[in-house]
């Protein structure tokens, strides 16, 4: 907008013109009721200003009409403003189908991200234009906030957990990352750069560094390693259930709760195994706290993602995990 | 019938300042206008201490790089500035002073109902602040005044439980006042004192006395579960031990965001007494001013989650509390609709009260309306966290409590000492606080939306020039800020001596002497009208 002194920041994901056209209309809506209502206070000051010091106005108790009305007319407003944020929220949500993904990891003072090919980045982050990015944030330790005001994005890496979010660049440059969560000494020192590419760009990018492993087979390697296969088979006859088309779905638990296999659950099902148990199995899964740093769970959970759903069907046990019988 | 109220320019002989004399008569005192001067000289330390950290924050944040300051000593200040303000001044301010001075005599009572649990809540308050101070001071905190988990219990490596204990010790002060209150609201009221007579004052202190009695407990036990995390390694709030750190947010704000309406409504209350006084005229829908505190009230509990919307909550659950959270601008907008009204027609003074209370109003709507920016979830998620944040509960907490605070505060400082305050001085004051105000916190709106995060001891250079804008602003408000420290002192010797009712204004208050004598008034009033009948002059007092 103006050089020199500018009141947005840049535009430059799908999403920032529509952050920046509902922030306008409520700073429009916020100017008109101070105006109008300051100024109707100042006229009638002025107006009805005390002109004798034993002056004695006539009473005017209230009036119904006009509560109604201006407890109406605010509520209709701020309906529309609720609706259009939400409308907002929803596009924020939602996810692309066709995302890319990139882990998150928060870490004092720092951000380390992932790629799915593997390569990996500290405080900086190679994309796209035109493509659609998932983040999947968590930390290592205390809660941090992934936050890009170019593309007025921002989502909490909490500890324990991973949080969703996602963005579309959509004009190549350098943007600000900065963590806009509270997180000790260096908080501020906490920033990086996000660099939109134009795609041809990223593909040079992406070649250039040393031929990556991807994250699925880092995550291969690492369940070979830690034996995880012993007990968690594909054919489904191990004491561990069938990783195979897990993710994502249903699973029954002891005690008849129905929970949704997304990535938060795998996380603690391998750190503290006993938390959630499948119905029908036991809890004999030794914990891995401690042993595995965010980035072998990040690792893992992308080989278990990338398992061929069938393998569960093929051996006569339903995918969806709930064992056929007891 | 005179058309003046008798004014009497002698002090009267004996009042609740010269009852007794000694350091002793005022630490053992149980008289709720010698409590409220107590309170008043402790919260002005409080407000003063607190203000110089954010001199000091103002100070580091005029340049780019981190120089005055070290990272370290910069979060342990605006730590102990948040910590301070919020705990130790916004909080009590206007309920623990004002309050406590005024709350018995408008409903005609000859004290609180509970007159030693009053002075217990004092000496709670100063016990819970010594333990804080010295918290703040040797060693520090550097959490935030939000003590998010897990940080505070796992990785801060400062004061958090001492500074924990003080907050949590004060915070019984804040529940015993709220419940002093509701009993005296409840019991005590003069006869003829109907509810729907009473002065909105006390219906703005009797919603507030709600939510602190409902609130303070939650953060009480909250505080104790970040103290057993930290001392005996709990897996409340620790990931890697089991616990959650998104539950410590849920059970902070359940507490802290009610705690913003411990804060404003009680200066609303203040605000429907000076724009009703000033204008000469009763109060326009005082019914539906009086109710929409309640509502606010009731509602303060029911939006805490909007503090949390880049948390990772559902959709669903986002949507419920940013819906709720825009219901609490309706009874907002309703106290601010009557009060304009209510100049309508009326006798308006332009004295210094008058100008705080429409400065209040001004303001309050810009921090009002600001608020719903974060309602609006879309939206939140990108200005949360940064600057726009900062402007906007500046704008309710100081352009709002603060400035009524200093309305009321001049307001009643004839009743409460007998003596006028300078009035040009205190209207130079005035428009300092505003000018300067503006001019601090206007700019880091558009820092906030241009992505400056708060907490940040260091920035990227171009938000420099906003940034120097605020700090001149800050100086300009600081100054503002000292002016009454001095006049206001000066005139307890040396201002004019009052009449007993000097704007004049309806109100019971204003129906006895001024100062008013230890039993508050010579004989109970008895209430045969409604609140704010301006139309006749205020009846006549009776001395002696």
């Amino acid at each position: 907008m103006w050089q020199g002194f500018p009141l947005f920041p840049e535009q430059a994901s799908s999403l920032a013109a529509r952050v920046d056209e509902f922030y306008i209309f409520m700073w429009l809506v916020t100017a008109f009721f101070t105006v109008t209502i300051s100024a109707t206070m100042l006229y009638f000051a002025v107006r009805y200003r005390r002109r004798r010091a034993d002056e004695r106005p006539g009473e005017i108790h209230g009036s119904l009409a006009l509560e109604l009305t201006w407890t109406i007319i605010p509520l209709l407003i701020v309906v529309v403003m609720f609706v259009w944020a939400t409308l907002l929220f929803f596009a924020q949500r939602r996810t692309p189908d066709d995302a890319m993904q990139v882990t998150v990891v928060g870490k004092r003072w720092m951000w380390k991200l992932q790629h799915m090919t593997g390569q990996r980045e500290i405080n900086e982050l190679h994309v796209p234009v035109g493509k659609a990015v998932r983040l999947m944030l968590t930390s290592e330790d205390t809660i941090h906030s992934f936050y890009v005001p170019a593309f007025r994005m921002k989502m909490d890496a909490v500890p324990g957990r991973y949080n969703e979010t996602w963005f579309r660049a959509t004009k190549p440059g350098k943007y600000h990352i900065f963590c806009a969560e509270y997180c000790g000494t260096e908080h501020s020192g906490m920033i990086g750069w996000v660099y939109a590419m134009e795609p041809t760009d990223y593909q040079l990018w992406l070649a250039g560094g040393p031929a990556p492993v991807s994250l699925a087979e880092m995550g291969q390697k690492l369940f070979a390693e830690r034996n995880c296969a012993t007990c968690h088979t594909p054919q489904g006859a191990g004491r561990g259930p069938v990783l195979n088309g897990l993710p994502g779905s249903k699973v029954l638990l002891q005690g008849g709760e129905e929970w949704v296999a997304d990535d938060t659950y795998l996380r603690e099902s391998i750190l503290r195994p006993s938390a959630k148990i499948v119905s029908g199995y036991q809890p004999v899964m030794p914990t891995f706290q401690g042993q595995l740093g965010e980035e072998d769970l990040a690792a893992l959970i992308a080989y278990i993602k990338s398992l061929p759903a069938a393998a569960g069907d093929a051996a006569g046990r339903p995918s969806s995990n709930v064992p056929a019988s007891k | 019938m005179p058309t003046q109220p008798i004014t009497s320019e002698t002090m009267p002989k004996e009042h609740y300042l010269n009852a007794d004399y000694g350091i002793r008569s005022w630490l053992l005192t149980i008289d709720h206008k010698r409590i409220a001067l107590l309170y008043l000289l402790s919260v002005t330390v409080a407000f003063a201490l607190g203000g110089a950290y954010a001199v000091l924050v103002r100070l580091e944040l005029l340049t780019p790089a981190g120089d005055f300051f070290t990272a370290e000593n910069y979060n342990k200040m605006f730590t102990a500035h948040g910590v301070i303000m919020v705990f130790f001044f916004m909080i009590p301010a206007i309920p623990a002073t004002l309050g406590n001075f005024l709350l018995p005599m408008m409903i005609g009572a000859k004290d609180l109902a509970f007159p030693r649990i009053n002075l217990l809540s004092w000496y709670l308050y100063v016990v819970g602040f010594l333990v804080t101070l010295g918290a703040l001071f040797v060693g520090g905190l550097d959490t935030g005044w939000t003590f998010y988990t897990p940080y505070s219990t796992a990785f801060a490596n400062s004061n958090v439980v001492a500074a924990g204990v003080g907050i949590f010790i004060s915070g019984f002060s804040s529940i015993l006042t709220g419940f002093n209150f509701i009993v005296t609201i409840h019991k005590m009221r003069a006869p003829g004192m109907t509810w729907f007579r009473m002065p909105l004052f006390v219906w703005a202190h009797y919603a507030t006395s709600l939510i602190q009695i409902l609130g303070t407990p939650v953060v009480a036990v909250t505080i104790l579960m970040v103290a057993a995390e930290r001392l005996f390694k709990f897996g409340f709030f620790d990931p890697t031990r089991g616990g959650d750190p998104i539950l410590f947010q849920h059970l902070f704000w359940f507490y802290s965001h009610p705690a913003v309406y411990i804060m404003i409504l009680p200066a609303m209350g203040v605000i429907s007494e000076l724009v009703t006084c000033f204008s000469r005229k009763r109060v326009f829908g005082y019914d539906f001013i009086a109710m929409s505190s309640l509502a606010i009230a009731v509602l303060s509990f029911l939006v805490w989650a909007h503090h949390m919307f880049v948390s990772g909550m559902s959709v669903y659950a986002a949507m419920i509390f940013s819906a709720l959270s825009f219901l609490v601008a309706i009874p907002s907008a309703i106290k601010v609709f009557n009060w304009t009204a209510t100049l309508f027609r009326g006798s308006v003074s332009w004295q210094t009260p008058m100008l705080y209370a429409m400065g209040f109003i001004g303001l309050f709507l810009i921090g009002g309306l600001t608020g719903l920016f974060l309602a609006s979830v879309g939206l939140d998620i990108h200005v949360t966290d940064t600057y726009f944040i900062v402007a906007h509960f500046h704008y309710v907490m100081v352009g709002g409590t603060i400035m009524a605070y200093l309305g009321g505060l001049h307001f009643w400082w004839p009743k409460m000492t007998g003596r006028l305050y300078p009035e040009w001085w205190a209207r130079v004051s005035a428009v300092l606080v505003f000018v300067g105000f503006n001019t601090t916190f206007l700019p880091q709106f558009i820092l906030g939306y241009l992505g400056m995060p708060r907490r940040y001891y260091a920035y990227p250079e171009e938000f420099q020039v906003l940034n120097v804008m605020s700090t001149a602003g800050a100086s300009i408000l600081g100054v503002g800020f000292l002016l009454p420290i001095f006049y206001l002192a000066w005139s307890m010797r040396y201002g004019r001596i009052s009449s007993a009712n000097p704007w004049p204004a309806t109100g019971l208050e204003w129906q006895t002497p001024s100062p008013p004598p230890t039993e508050n008034f010579p004989r109970t009033p008895v209430v045969d009208e409604e609140a704010y009948d301006y139309t006749r002059p205020p009846k006549e007092i009776a001395l002696v």
